[in-house]
């Protein structure tokens, strides 16, 4: 599928992760959550309606447990006494490993749900893998987001139909969505040496395996909403080794100020 | 004092969860185990409903407060995540009180073709109105029979 696509990435020297893989890879799956959970905070009492606007909470709030979870496992498995707090509010733009997708900028309600279902479709795989990894800390925690993100694909697959199937206007805007954020869809299959090495441990997934069932789903929701596949033109990676667009800059700068400005602040 | 299993889970068993009036942590089904080591202290594993659920600190904190006003002061709570929490959890009792406070309990998962109930007046024709409710557990439905709003506990 990507075969002809241009792939756009880090500058040389920037494209391999000096982390331990272990760890690494724990962060880059926590850091998805986190970073998507405060993208869809700020959906909050500014939704469409009032079901959606607790429903996108209720969405953010389901990934934010994932990602303490995943971030209080991963300062552990580092063993230098950092936890969840340390690992999210004093690391910097460039020590963040999610995918670029997740750090996508809100846009319309189209572009969030479009971002949320692409996720989803991604997420429901990966947790159903991770299931029976040998690490059983990320075994326990993929079983219990594993049932999360079905539910929330069904919501965000609701929509992405009810949109796609609903008016002109509705159905331009969920393609122009689709379209725009296509290009960040590749970097979930990509993998490097982290996630050849937790393979070859038992603990993670091949990314590349992934695919079929993304594919499948997007397949069966998009023609259900009449909505059109772009083509693999391009691809853009890079979030998963630190380098990532304009963006993510701005929101941990929204979301680290209470930390960077009193450090240990306690509530 | 001598510390007797039978009591410690006496008063770890009452604790009361935060969001849902009456039911307790037992018969929410999310109290895994409790423990007594060599040495006196005690070990409670708890299992959380969703990733998320902001009530799982606030559980911990009961724990050791129910515990620690028993006259336990060497306690500890710990959450493991597998095998994950399911609604078929909750016990007969616990579906008993959610009921009684208006909340439609969670079908079992094996017999999710059968209808949610309205908590009011019983009536098998309710329509979802949002799978997100008032909390991350819940849905929100409506009686189509008396028009009564409720929360569904969704199942899980």
């Amino acid at each position: 599928m990507t075969g002809g696509a241009i792939i756009s990435g880090p500058p040389q020297g920037m494209a391999r992760l000096d982390l331990e893989p272990h760890f690494a890879y724990l962060l880059r799956l926590g850091d998805d959550n986190l970073v998507l959970a405060q993208r869809l905070g700020e959906w909050i009492s500014r939704g469409p309606d009032l079901e959606e606007d607790i429903a996108l909470a209720n969405l953010a709030l389901d990934h934010l447990g994932v990602a303490r979870n995943l971030l209080t496992h991963a300062g552990e498995v580092e063993g230098r006494g950092r936890d969840e707090d340390a690992l999210a509010m004093r690391r910097t733009e460039r020590e963040f490993l999610n995918l670029i997708l997740c750090e996508q900028p809100n846009g319309d309600f189209a572009h969030t749900m479009a971002r949320q279902f692409f996720v989803d479709a991604w997420q429901v795989p990966v947790w159903e893998a991770l299931s029976s990894s040998n690490d059983p800390t990320l075994a326990g925690i993929a079983q219990k987001a594993l049932k999360e993100a079905k539910y929330h694909l069904r919501h965000s697959s609701m929509w992405v139909v009810r949109l796609g199937d609903g008016t002109e206007e509705s159905h331009n805007r969920m393609q122009a969505a689709v379209d725009r954020l296509w290009r960040y869809t590749g970097e979930m299959f990509v993998g490097d040496h982290v996630e050849e090495a937790m393979v070859e441990a038992g603990i993670g997934v091949d990314p590349a395996s992934l695919r079929p069932a993304w594919e499948r789903t997007v397949a069966e929701v998009f023609a259900e909403a009449g909505l059109d596949r772009p083509d693999d033109e391009y691809v853009r990676i890079g979030g998963r080794v630190g380098f990532h667009g304009e963006h993510l800059g701005h929101l941990l700068a929204e979301m680290q100020w209470m930390e960077r400005t009193y450090p240990e602040l306690q509530w | 004092m001598v510390i007797t299993l039978e009591d410690v889970v006496r008063v770890v068993a009452s604790v009361e969860d935060p969001e849902l009036p009456l039911v307790t942590i037992e018969e929410l089904g999310i109290l895994r185990r409790v423990d007594v080591d060599d040495t006196g202290g005690i070990i409670v594993t708890v299992t959380p409903t969703y990733s998320g659920c902001p009530a799982t600190e606030v559980i911990r904190d009961s724990i050791l407060a129910a515990l620690c006003n028993a006259g336990y002061h060497r306690a500890e709570v710990r959450t493991v995540f597998s095998p994950p929490w399911t609604t078929d959890d909750i016990t007969p009792e616990g579906r008993r009180k959610l009921e009684a406070h208006g909340i439609a309990p969670p079908r079992r998962l094996l017999a999710l073709d059968h209808p949610v109930l309205c908590p009011r007046c019983r009536s098998g024709s309710t329509s979802l109105v949002s799978e997100f409710g008032s909390t991350a557990c819940k849905a929100l439905r409506v009686c189509d029979s008396c028009g009564e709003p409720f929360d569904h506990f969704k199942e899980l």
